[in-house]
């Protein structure tokens, strides 16, 4: 075991640099210097013409500074050696848009982001695996048919889609007002509410984003479970748990279910990428202020310091959750550990 | 090398064994048709993916502000045709319809396509029309008509599912090829690779290249093939790592054949299965993720009309129903096409593979 987990962690090394790698490589090669923006940002379009020679003069002399303050000026890997030292310890420098710290703005939507996606994983596991059972105890019944088919339906409705048709007819529209259509509470949300109004408050905003952010991830997850769960019922153990009178209820939830869940732990790993490409989406649509919506907004802003740092948080924390995710199972399933991944 | 006797008189089996493959490679179609065509789920998915391919081929007939036919002075055109002739600088507009609005003409009798608009067709007389007999599914705020802009737009949302995942399979196969035949370091590092791929937030990293570089289909094309290829790379890999140990592998290693012949001559036709599938559903996916760029804006030039871009005007005019219903719907059941397609070809193939990818 501690030979595997060292294994693994020696192998992270490289799948570390090979994404930050990566994340500089885009970003710096992509045209348009953010000095360049700052400064037509800051003059309006005129930046670029239209404006006199001794004032195109003091901008070009702006932008200088901004690039020797922001090390633009360096050769290109000095300027990763110099970025990816600073990730080592945490140090991602300020955003160019704002000045700000960028940790301190990740710092300060993460939790909301990692709350709207652990309600959505906890939602997906809740539907699916009961759904999953539900299948593979009826296989090839009506009903397992029918889950099948409006799993599979769900998996193809395009998220945008989804999130459009909830805004338009059921949030407050020229049709039904029953979610608001943003935000994370109400306007006159106050500290003076008891608790379970702010409660009952914050789950009216939470609810649809995480339905949106779930259903997609149902009909992979119940299959998976179905099969998981098919495979575990042919085998000889199960044949003998029956033989000797056990109930069908103690023979499924005793026997049955613990082994077929065990494998469902590694979908995590395939779960999450998911939800971060959705949370940009549903983030932007609904004006919640998590990471996704400072990841969209960054992009089109140009903030290198803050889209490299999002990038790479956001790789590092998935490939620690594969990680994390592997080594469960080698826990739960020694053969693993001696065994190839099974990936 | 050794010209003589050992390899000459295997000529002719080699060719022998060339033409017998090209045969198995038509058994093999065939039979994937006869199965497949019992299924009658995917059967339907068939049948849409290849009415949208039509729609996609014949989007200038289905949906024109040009007639078919056209008798304009006692003369006959066929201004559809014509505009392709024209396009291809085969041929010119007359002086007196160069540039003219054919349905302003005095005189003339036309037959029109169903719906007679373009999609580019600006209109602010009427903007945001309810769904109409002659607007079928409305009109957007430039009161350009959302059908044709529907129907012109398939042509993106397919070709976008085709070429990307063209890409993504070229590049998934190849490496999934090298590191399955050569295992050891070679796997390694090319199974790095693939957890690098598989870590990065993808959505994010296209939205990323996509909004930094100039707007353009092609570009949008070749990111979400460079950025999409895990899976099938992951599979090609693990049919190889199988193959690669087969009696008749070894054989023809033996024989001396030549590393690049035996992998894409030898071991890729029966390592195929698994990437075909995954090919169908990749263009689903491909579609999915072409629609949320152009919902956000980025990717696609800002004046073409995808769907997902009459989407994005459905959710900030939220009044305009039919901006929302249509298009969606439109993705919806093309991506569902080709997932059940995706889905009766993993029948067929190989019922082993499970999961949805």
């Amino acid at each position: 075991m501690t030979g595997y987990l060292v294994q693994r962690l020696l192998l992270m090394i490289p799948t570390f640099i090979g994404i930050t790698l990566i994340g500089f490589i885009i970003m710096r090669l992509a045209p348009g210097d953010p000095a360049e923006l700052r400064a037509a940002g800051g003059l309006g379009a005129a930046a670029g013409a239209g404006i006199s020679l001794e004032k195109r003069g003091a901008v070009d002399e702006a932008m200088a500074q901004w690039r020797t303050q922001f090390g633009l000026d360096k050769p290109l890997h000095v300027q990763y050696i110099v970025w990816l030292e600073n990730l080592l310890t945490f140090k991602f420098g300020d955003s160019f848009k704002d000045s700000q710290p960028v940790w301190d703005k990740i710092a300060e939507r993460l939790p909301v982001t990692i709350q709207l996606n652990l309600w959505s994983i906890l939602v997906v596991y809740l539907v699916a695996i009961p759904l999953g059972i539900y299948s593979a105890t009826h296989a090839n019944s009506l009903g397992d048919q029918v889950t099948t088919v409006l799993a599979f339906g769900l998996f193809a409705v395009p998220l945008v889609w989804a999130a459009t048709m909830a805004i338009v007819f059921i949030c407050g529209g020229d049709f039904y007002y029953l979610f608001p259509p943003g935000g994370m509470e109400s306007l006159d949300f106050s500290d003076q509410w008891p608790i379970w109004r702010k409660i009952q408050d914050h789950a009216w905003h939470l609810f649809l984003p995480v339905v949106l952010l779930s259903y997609s991830g149902f009909a992979a997850l119940s299959r998976y479970m179905r099969s998981s769960m098919l495979e575990v019922l042919s085998q000889d153990y199960v044949q003998v748990a029956r033989a000797k009178g056990l109930q069908e209820k103690i023979v499924l939830l005793k026997h049955v279910l613990r082994n077929s869940l065990i494998p469902q732990v590694t979908l995590l790993a395939d779960i999450l990428p998911g939800l971060i490409g959705g949370s940009v989406i549903i983030e932007t649509m609904f004006s919640i202020p998590g990471l996704g919506q400072l990841g969209f907004e960054s992009v089109l802003a140009r903030d290198y310091p803050t889209v490299l740092a999002l990038f790479t948080v956001t790789a590092v924390l998935t490939l620690i959750g594969i990680l994390l995710s592997d080594l469960l199972l080698a826990v739960v399933d020694p053969r693993i550990a001696f065994g190839r991944r099974q990936r | 090398m050794n010209v003589q006797s050992p390899t000459a008189p295997l000529q002719p089996t080699d060719k022998a064994a060339g033409a017998e493959d090209t045969n198995v490679a038509e058994g093999l179609w065939s039979d994937i048709w006869r199965r497949f065509k019992h299924n009658p789920i995917a059967l339907a998915g068939f049948y849409v993916v290849c009415l949208l391919v039509f729609m996609a081929l014949f989007a200038d007939f289905i949906t024109n502000d040009k007639p078919y036919y056209l008798n304009y002075n006692g003369e006959s055109y066929f201004p559809i045709l014509r505009s392709y002739l024209v396009g291809a600088k085969l041929a010119q507009w007359p002086a007196e319809l160069l540039n003219v609005d054919f349905k302003k003409l005095d005189g003339v009798k036309a037959l029109y396509p169903p719906i007679p608009y373009r999609p580019s067709n600006i209109n602010l007389l009427e903007p945001l029309e309810p769904p109409s007999a002659k607007h079928l599914f409305g009109t957007d705020k430039l009161g350009r008509d959302v059908a044709a802009g529907m129907i012109h737009g398939s042509r993106i949302s397919l070709s976008i599912g085709f070429v990307a995942v063209g890409i993504a399979a070229l590049i998934g196969v190849i490496l999934g090829a090298i590191a399955g035949y050569f295992g050891s370091w070679t796997d390694l590092a090319i199974s790095r690779v693939f957890e690098i791929m598989l870590s990065i937030p993808t959505f994010f990293l296209l939205i990323t290249i996509a909004a930094l570089l100039p707007p353009s289909i092609f570009l949008t094309m070749a990111i979400i093939g460079a950025t999409s290829w895990v899976g099938m790379a992951r599979f090609t890999r693990n049919e190889f790592l199988r193959i690669r140990n087969l009696d008749y592998v070894t054989a023809a290693v033996a024989l001396g054949v030549s590393d690049r012949k035996v992998m894409f001559k030898h071991i890729l036709p029966n390592a195929l299965a698994p990437v075909i599938v995954s090919v169908v559903f990749g263009i689903g996916g491909a579609i999915l993720v072409e629609s949320s760029l152009s919902f956000l804006g980025i990717g696609v030039p800002a004046e073409l009309v995808t769907w997902g871009s009459i989407l994005q005007e459905g959710s900030t005019t939220t009044f305009a129903w039919w901006l929302a219903v249509f298009p969606g719907f439109a993705i919806f059941i093309t991506v569902l096409a080709y997932y059940l397609v995706g889905e009766g070809l993993r029948e067929v193939l190989d019922p082993r593979l499970r999961g949805l990818r």
